[in-house]
């Protein structure tokens, strides 16, 4: 952090059941990880939205650049036949 | 009325003991609201009034309950909001004011640790409606005990201000700790009708559970005091008016409100 004033940042994500996925949920400013963890359960279940929470430090992240995102995504946009739903299956196969 | 409770004066004991602790977590809730909208960090804020919530919510079923045992109509809002001063059974450290962050952690914990000592041998109580409470209330004692013992720690061995500011409360704080463990007739009769642990026994666990706390905090106990103070007995500090007249104001100027 560039500013020793300012706690880091952590992205904290919820999973709301066993089985499900951890989802993020959001972000909370705390100095450590203990307390990260603490702070977003004070702040990210306290409606019994989860059973199981991890926080990671935000600057740990590496995310795709909103400028790239034209070559990045675009190009998949005509290839349909990426998809199970493109092919024509024969009668013989069921329950695909 | 159930056919197990005693009658008469034990029953009167009965439900001062389960005053006792209902005022305290009624008041402590009550201060730590105080802080609602002004904690150091919005997640801080957030962490805090949970806290309040969780203490709040024990008093409405310790109230509850303690009507129900006194058995003259009064509920829970009748003995939060229509009792006098003279009547609450809290002790004296939960009705000090908030002081700073660090007095608010640390007198948080201390009442905390105390609340964790309680609710296990709660647990065995032949009051079973007690025992429910506690087996409910626990819970949420031992997550606050964790998170302001996080707070005592990083304060206490944090820069040289926040050590200070901590220490400080440790001093102020201290001497109303005593209280906690002090045992009178109304312990003795929980003791003898099975309902409870009298408070003496309560000492044990809290200085397990607090004293390391404090020394990784790394903070110095202050000396002993003869000092006493008396909230459990009914007789409470200047602090304590005030902060009734703020709770109660409300339900004493609107009558059987409901909202």
């Amino acid at each position: 952090m560039n500013n020793r004033n300012e706690w880091p940042l952590w992205e904290v994500f919820v999973r709301s059941r066993n089985g499900l996925d951890h989802k993020h949920a959001g972000s909370v400013h705390a100095p450590d990880a203990t307390l990260a963890l603490q702070m977003a359960r004070d702040v990210y279940t306290r409606r019994q939205e989860g059973v199981s929470i991890w926080v990671v430090p935000s600057d740990q992240i590496t995310a795709s650049d909103p400028g790239d995102k034209a070559a990045f995504f675009d190009p998949m946009e005509d290839k349909v036949y990426r998809h199970p739903t493109f092919y024509e299956l024969p009668e013989e196969v069921n329950h695909m | 009325m159930t056919s197990t409770q005693p009658a008469g004066a034990l029953c009167a004991d009965h439900m001062r003991y389960v005053l006792r602790i209902a005022d305290g977590s009624l008041i402590l809730g009550q201060r730590l609201g105080e802080w609602c909208g002004h904690g150091p960090v919005l997640e801080e804020d957030i962490a805090l009034t949970n806290v309040a919530l969780d203490l709040i919510g024990q008093a409405r079923l310790l109230l509850t309950h303690a009507g129900r045992l006194e058995d003259r109509g009064r509920d829970e809002d009748a003995l939060a909001f229509l009792r006098d001063e003279s009547e609450f059974l809290n002790p004296t450290l939960v009705e000090l004011p908030n002081g700073d962050f660090a007095q608010s952690c640390l007198r948080t914990l201390f009442y905390a640790g105390w609340q964790q000592a309680l609710w296990t041998p709660l647990l065995q109580s032949r009051d079973a409606e007690l025992a429910a409470i506690a087996e409910k209330s626990r819970k949420e004692t031992r997550y606050h005990c964790e998170h302001l013992s996080e707070w005592v720690v990083r304060l206490g061995d944090g820069t040289d201000e926040s050590h200070a500011r901590m220490q400080s409360a440790l001093n102020y704080l201290y001497p109303y700790v005593t209280e906690l463990f002090v045992p009178d007739e109304i312990d003795g009769a929980a003791v003898a009708a099975g309902i409870g642990p009298a408070v003496d026994t309560l000492r044990a666990a809290w200085d397990a559970a607090l004293l390391p706390v404090l020394a990784e905090a790394t903070l110095e106990l202050p000396g002993a005091t003869p000092f006493r103070s008396t909230g459990r007995q009914g007789r409470h500090s200047e602090f304590m008016g005030f902060l009734l007249a703020e709770m109660q104001s409300l339900a004493r100027a609107h009558p059987g409100a409901t909202w």
